[in-house]
């Protein structure tokens, strides 16, 4: 039986949701034995090809952010938001009460020790979105896996589910926001 | 600033309860609710500073900073819109340069948009300082403009652009031949109070704000009540857009609906009634007080009427722009100086009402029935109408039709009947009941206007074949966002994602499953609402997707899902701020 | 009146004048609710009780119960609405669970645990509210508000003082305080005021108390809220 794909990629998030996964531990050998990785900081393949499974940490803060996870949605048949920050922007999105302008003056120019200041202006950067996002509101999500970041337990009951070809859902004491 | 309030404070007898009329006079005065006026008040009162400023961001026409001197609002209604608004509300912008939200830097005047002002059969419509200003177009525009730049006092300015016109053209049982001033109380006392509530069950006579709840029965509930005080309340604050039949009621024959007030004071043991105008009709209140003037100099008011030793008086209360003040716990809320918050219910008014006393509450038409029941008995109005539906309903007629105004009717009537009398062609469909009613489309107009098949609270917009019946969900479904009191949750948010669910549709960023996610919306602020405001709130989409879903499918991307907002607008800044503007500092809506 | 009500063929007794919540808290039957607390005048709300009484949708904190009624608490239907009535107050605010130092013993969070919310579902209004910090005990954070009006009732009817207050229309409405500059420092609450402990959510928070308990370690990472809630509630129904 050929492997189950699985991509996973880091949006605006802090790897905490990736580091969780890799708290899977020894579990990980047992995945590895029917997943392997596309797309991944674990593989560092560079873009996704036809994935069953993508995951997605982090909220969308900028352009660049939206090509990604266009690409994981159009490559994964099953999409999951994976921690706060993918399913409603999280700690990123606290800068939403407060003016781009004010945040992009604050860091580029009035800082305290900003030296040379200028606002970045460089095709090769991404320009920052107004707000931040969570995914789904920039693409269909098909799962949604709660915490910061989710236990490894809540990657491990996820997957199995999925792998057994059951509906995954999460007990009571899987679901946390923090 | 300290003499006026004194001034106003002993003429509201320092009363908490008179906070909503303290705080109109204070805004006139003022233009705003100065901070050292809540201070005074709260003061003078004896309340929380808190509940003044609850009170002013409540209301529409309150406000804590200063508007113009010259504060004009232009009515947002549907019917309005069709009138030609959206041009006329641009024209009056760039002739007073000022944008329309704000007040021009030498704050002389300010504009904005307003709920609906009921003046629907002579629109464009508008308030300037609360007076009605009508038929508003392009050379009037130019002379308002003069008159505000010369500074012209208000006092000045042209009667006729002021001018409200009643436009009844049919009158039927109650419209045709009003009773004589005093023959309702003459009758009733004549026949015993208690044979005349039974005049009144025998006559089948409902509710006529639209809910239908037999008078007699709540008439009779709110007597049964032992209680220290009874209220009969009157209401008068009819905000459904297109309704404007209890501003010619009360233009026209205020005499008799004061008459079904007393009538109605007699049985339950009631000597205090109000009646809650809404703050839109400030014009009708110099008339209306000058009519309850003459009822008391005639004894038809006061502490002996007819000399038969009734005691009753009336009292008017004005709204400040608030739709759901409408809802009778609302309007009894206002009515106490609050913010018009629906109550819990049970219990309901006719056990605790107005200052937790029994009160009841009905609408203008209702009570105007009610008088002439009691001079012509109940047989008389059961004569008329269904069997359901007893009597007659008077309607506002407008939209698209050649003779907009007042029609009264016997319930059954069909919906055709009205079309062809009001000069109505082409018609795409009719908005039964107002936006909280029922839309119905032109395969439909063999229906009858009744409580058991089409009931209104008498607001009837006509719309043409030129109309899309999306921008008339849309205009609705924003104007339950606005007036959502925010009180329970389903209702204040609900409304708001209802909003934004419909915009995303009709603005083309619609993709699969966005009507369906639309409808179970819909049903959500429907089953989950604490008041009638928000169990209605869906009705524009509900009534329309149920018979044009084609309409809202079609405007729908054959793609699994577009983002609600646009993205490439959400880099504005960014791409300004960075000097940039090369292919990626642009992101495409949907994914190419 | 006494008598009894059937909640989900459960036979449940209550006592004149009860709701239909304090009949079903008493008999051990947990309604999700935020705006409720007893020993509070019932505001009715959050409608995360509604309960479906004889075929209509009620509030069981403030629907009387009377004898005979048919109430189904525990529905497929129920529990989905509910959970897309919390959606909806998830979204409406400000509510970054990670940051946030009352997590672990939030109510709003304790019942969309319950409810088994993973995501927020609707689009997210991100509104831009304050935080009042000028108390020296006690911290305002706007973001968090969810209008259940329990530290109104609790400073109006436990604590005599008045101090908050619901202002605005709609989804503009904002907990106003009672004070001539309107920030905490000038009114005269105290940290011994009812109110300042009151709040379901991390909106009204005493200050230097945050992380005395580990995350993980807190209320409802222990407990389910049905269990906490019963408890509570019959244990100082009056408090």
């Amino acid at each position: 039986m050929a492997k189950i794909k699985v991509a996973t990629t880091s949006l605006a998030g802090c790897f905490g949701c990736h580091m969780s996964f890799l708290d899977l531990d020894e579990r990980l050998v047992t995945l590895a034995e029917v997943a392997e990785f596309d797309r991944s900081p674990i593989t560092d393949i560079e873009h996704c090809g036809p994935c069953d499974i993508g995951l997605i940490e982090g909220g969308v803060c900028n352009s660049e952010n939206v090509h990604v996870l266009r690409e994981f949605r159009k490559n994964c048949k099953i999409l999951v938001a994976v921690g706060a920050c993918a399913i409603n922007g999280g700690l990123p999105a606290m800068r939403n009460h407060i003016a781009l302008e004010d945040c992009l003056l604050e860091a580029y120019r009035d800082g305290i020790g900003v030296e040379n200041a200028q606002i970045p202006s460089d095709p090769e950067l991404p320009l920052l979105l107004d707000k931040v996002r969570p995914i789904h509101e920039v693409v269909k999500v098909d799962y949604f896996l709660p915490g910061c970041p989710p236990s490894a337990d809540v990657f491990w009951s996820f997957l199995t589910a999925l792998l057994e070809g059951r509906q995954p859902a999460l007990p009571y004491e899987l679901v946390h926001y923090d | 600033m300290k003499t006026f309030l004194k001034t106003i404070l002993i003429d509201a007898d320092y009363q908490p309860v008179r906070l909503l009329a303290l705080l109109r006079k204070v805004q006139a005065q003022y233009r705003h609710i100065p901070a050292a006026a809540i201070d005074i008040l709260a003061e003078a009162l004896q309340i929380p500073r808190a509940q003044i400023i609850a009170v002013v961001e409540f209301y529409s026409f309150l406000h804590l900073t200063p508007q113009g001197r010259y504060d004009i609002l232009i009515s947002d209604s549907i019917t309005d819109h069709m009138l030609d608004k959206e041009n006329i509300l641009g024209y009056l912008s760039s002739m007073l340069k000022v944008d329309v939200g704000e007040v021009r830097a030498d704050g002389l005047v300010s504009l904005n948009n307003t709920s609906c002002t009921g003046m629907c059969d002579q629109g464009p419509a508008g308030l300037v300082n609360g007076l009605p200003l009508t038929r508003l177009d392009r050379p009037r525009i130019d002379e308002i403009a003069a008159l505000i730049e010369q500074q012209r006092d208000i006092s000045d300015w042209p009667a006729y652009l002021f001018a409200v016109e009643d436009n009844l053209h049919k009158a039927g049982l109650l419209l045709n031949a009003p009773i004589e001033k005093g023959a309702a109380i003459q009758a009733a006392l004549d026949r015993g109070l208690e044979a005349t509530l039974a005049e009144l069950d025998r006559s089948g006579l409902r509710g006529r704000g639209g809910a239908g709840f037999k008078t007699a029965a709540k008439w009779r509930f709110c007597a049964e009540e032992s209680a220290e005080r009874h209220y009969v309340v009157c209401n008068a604050d009819e905000g459904e857009p297109g309704t404007f039949k209890d501003r010619v009621l009360l233009n026209m024959h205020a005499d008799q609906v004061f008459e079904g007030m007393t009538l109605a004071a007699a049985i339950i043991g009631a000597k205090q009634g109000f009646l809650y105008l809404r703050g839109e009709y400030l014009h009708l209140y110099d008339k209306l007080q000058a009519v309850l003037e003459q009822r008391r100099a005639t004894g038809l008011l006061g502490d002996n009427i007819l000399g038969r030793g009734l005691e009753f008086d009336i009292e008017i209360c004005l709204g400040a722009g608030a739709y759901i003040c409408g809802e009778e716990s609302a309007l009894i809320e206002s009515l106490e100086g609050k913010p018009g918050i629906p109550r819990n219910r049970p219990p309901y008014p006719v056990t605790s009402g107005y200052l937790n006393q029994p009160t009841i509450v009905n609408n203008v038409e209702t009570f105007l029935a009610a008088a002439k029941i009691a001079v012509l008995g109940g047989d008389w109005f059961a004569g008329f109408g269904t069997e359901k539906s007893a009597g007659s309903k008077i309607l506002s007629i407008c939209g698209d039709c050649a003779r907009p105004g007042i029609y009264e009717y016997p319930f059954g009537i069909a919906i055709e009947q009205i079309l062809h009398d009001c000069g109505a062609t082409d018609v795409l469909g009719v908005q039964i009941g107002g936006p909280s009613g029922t839309f119905i489309s032109n395969q439909e107009f063999k229906r009858q206007l009744a409580f058991e098949d089409l009931a209104t609270g008498g607001s009837f917009i006509v719309f043409n074949n030129s109309r899309n019946v999306l921008d008339i969900a849309q205009n609705f479904t924003h104007f339950f966002a606005h007036e959502s009191c925010g009180f329970c949750t389903p209702c204040r948010v609900g409304t708001s994602l209802l909003k934004k669910q419909l915009d995303k549709i009709i603005d083309g960023h619609g993709s699969a499953g966005d009507v369906a996610e639309l409808e179970s919306l819909c049903q959500l602020v429907k089953n989950y609402s604490h008041c009638g405001l928000g169990q209605t709130a869906a009705n524009p989409i509900l009534t329309t997707l149920q018979r044009y879903p084609d309409l809202y499918q079609n405007r729908l991307k054959n793609i699994s899902y577009e983002p609600g907002f646009d993205l490439d607008g959400a880099l504005e800044i960014a791409r300004r701020m960075a000097r940039r503007n090369d292919a990626g500092a642009h992101l495409s809506q949907v994914e190419e | 009146m006494t008598g009894t009500i059937d909640i989900d063929g459960q036979s449940i007794p209550f006592e004149d004048g009860q709701t239909i919540i304090e009949a079903a808290t008493a008999a051990g039957v947990y309604i999700p609710h935020l705006c409720h607390r007893p020993g509070y005048t019932p505001h009715g709300s959050c409608k995360l009780c509604t309960v479906k009484v004889n075929g209509r949708n009620c509030s069981a904190c403030t629907f009387p119960a009377t004898d005979g009624q048919t109430v189904i608490n525990n529905s497929d239907e129920l529990e989905q609405d509910r959970r897309r009535i919390t959606q909806m107050l998830f979204v409406e605010g400000n509510h970054m669970c990670p940051s946030c130092e009352k997590s672990g013993n939030c109510q709003l969070q304790g019942v969309a645990y319950h409810l088994n919310m993973l995501d927020n579902h609707y689009p997210h209004f991100y509104p831009r509210r304050e935080m009042d910090a000028s108390h020296p005990d006690i911290l305002i954070d706007h973001n968090r508000c969810i209008f259940c009006n329990l530290c109104v009732r609790a400073s109006k009817e436990k604590d005599g003082k008045n101090v908050f207050g619901i202002a605005g229309r709609g989804i503009n409405k904002r907990l106003i305080v009672n004070s001539p500059s309107g920030q905490l420092k000038d009114s005269n609450m105290s940290i011994e005021d009812c109110a300042a402990h009151i709040c379901p959510t991390g909106a009204i928070l005493i200050k230097r108390t945050g992380y005395q308990v580990p995350i993980g370690q807190r209320i409802y990472d222990q407990k389910h809220i049905s269990e906490v809630a019963l408890a509570q509630e019959n244990a100082h129904g009056q408090d």
